[in-house]
């Protein structure tokens, strides 16, 4: 299973993913996206990899489901 | 220095960091080495996987399991020293490089010897001159005693800056890059300074590994509680007698610390424990408390980077957390959209409260709280969220005071 993850350093708030996934994503009220972490079922990773390929910074990024973190 | 060999051996009773201290000037590497003696040879990581250790700096991290990590990364590691401790309320790691500076060092020198690192880099805050000099004095001792030829020390100065202690804004820092945090992965421990797997560990965390790397980790866990053993230095301040630092068994009483610091100077209406990023306890419930962090975390707090600060009640919590959050907001790495603009608009918020103007925030506040944390390249907006959704919790009398346009406090 993959999930959607945002660069939060890279990303300027251009807001085309959540156009192009209102499914997963939503904007705040300063424009920066907030990601809904659960998996991208199959039947939007289609939508997910286009509004990844759309991030005019490359912020959005479509990773196999997060490793236990082993050190904060 | 017969006084000091009569502590040779640390039972279980304090001091165990701050034993040996003297006031006047830092513990010379002689004195040193003749109350604690040579580093020994030992399975570092496994001592303190059995000690239980957590790392000291505010995350409360196992740092066994953190040294685990590093030891099984294939390249050659180094090691960081982080005693930059940006937090106005904190004190302790400036106190053990000032005083026992040689302990620091040790811990460091024992971590790369057991990692295999040369380097360990010892990393000061930019206004720390006096612990830095003693530091810089500490290295010249040891290498000119050819302590530990395989490890070469190294003194280096944060910028002043609170993010730049966070772990991935000081790798980036000792990289030659800005102090500012990096996205994760890759964590320290996978690509860290220059490339290389690096441990960062808090200054007394690293003083507490010198001692479990000489006692083992069963005299280590002879004090403190069974999740969360040893001692830890604490930073107290606000309405007490003798703000200072203070050693503790973890698990002491917060009434016993508090006698310890010569009593209250006023009627305590809350406690800050943590820090900045941490936890407001309103008074009544907080006395009894015990300090560690299984007894803490039902009450949503921790002792984060060992912070105790009391606010006495006379003073408006929301006016302090207000300026606290407009500082916090301030010193927001400037990188990450929710963090920047998030921040700002709570301290606007909070200021908006505390200057009671009669507008509610609370439901805007509540939003922007919901919505910031989680969403930073660092725990920067979390501990902050932390923070101000504690005050709106313990002082929520006094926000609806203000509503009504006025303050408990002796407003300046």
């Amino acid at each position: 299973m993959k999930t959607l993850r945002v660069n939060p350093i890279a990303c300027d708030g251009h807001g085309l993913c959540a156009e192009l996934l209102p499914e997963r994503i939503t904007l705040d009220e300063w424009g920066y996206p907030i990601v809904d972490p659960e998996p991208i079922p199959g039947s939007l990773e289609l939508h997910a990899k286009r509004a990844v390929a759309a991030c005019p910074t490359l912020a959005l990024v479509l990773a196999r489901a997060a490793r236990g973190a082993v050190a904060r | 220095m017969s006084a000091l060999a009569d502590d040779a051996l640390p039972a279980a009773r304090l001091p165990r960091l701050l034993a040996g201290l003297r006031l006047d000037r830092a513990v010379s590497l002689d004195e040193h080495l003749a109350r604690l003696g040579p580093l020994p040879r030992v399975d570092l990581v496994a001592a303190v996987e059995a000690s239980g250790l957590r790392g000291r700096g505010g995350g409360g991290f196992p740092t066994g399991a953190k040294l685990r990590a590093v030891a099984a990364r294939r390249s050659r590691p180094v090691v960081v020293a982080n005693a930059t401790e940006a937090e106005p309320v904190c004190a302790k790691d400036e106190v053990l490089l000032r005083h026992v500076p040689h302990l620091v060092l040790d811990g460091a020198v024992a971590a790369a010897a057991a990692l295999g690192a040369r380097e360990a880099i010892v990393v000061v805050g930019a206004d720390a001159a006096d612990a830095h000099a003693e530091v810089a004095r500490a290295i010249e001792a040891r290498a000119q005693r050819r302590l530990e030829p395989e490890v070469s020390l190294r003194l280096a100065v944060a910028p002043p800056s609170f993010v730049a202690g966070e772990e991935t804004a000081l790798v980036s820092f000792l990289s030659g890059r800005a102090a500012k945090p990096t996205f994760k992965p890759p964590l320290p421990f996978e690509r860290g300074v220059g490339g290389g797997p690096t441990l960062v560990q808090n200054a007394e965390t690293l003083a507490h590994v010198a001692l479990i790397s000489r006692f083992g980790p069963d005299w280590f866990r002879a004090i403190g509680t069974a999740d969360d053993p040893g001692s830890a230095l604490l930073t107290v301040s606000g309405a007490i007698r003798r703000p200072g630092v203070y050693e503790i068994a973890l698990g002491t009483r917060l009434v016993d610390l508090l006698a310890e610091a010569g009593g209250v100077t006023a009627t305590p209406q809350a406690f800050l424990l943590g820090g900045y990023f941490g936890t407001w306890v309103d008074a009544a419930r907080a006395q009894r408390l015990e300090l560690s962090a299984e007894a803490l975390r039902p009450v949503g707090a921790s002792l984060g980077a060992g912070a105790v600060v009391v606010l006495p009640a006379s003073a408006c919590g929301l006016t302090e957390t207000a300026r606290i959050a407009r500082w916090l907001a301030h010193e927001s790495a400037g990188q990450c959209g929710p963090c920047v603009h998030g921040l700002a608009a709570v301290a606007g918020a909070l200021d908006r409260l505390a200057a009671c103007d009669g507008k509610d925030m609370r439901p805007q506040l509540a939003r922007w709280l919901r919505q910031i944390e989680g969403r930073g390249a660092c725990r920067h907006p979390d501990g902050s969220v932390r923070l101000v959704a504690s005050a709106l919790d313990v002082f929520e009398r006094e926000v609806r005071q203000h509503l009504r346009g006025s303050c408990t406090g002796n407003v300046r």
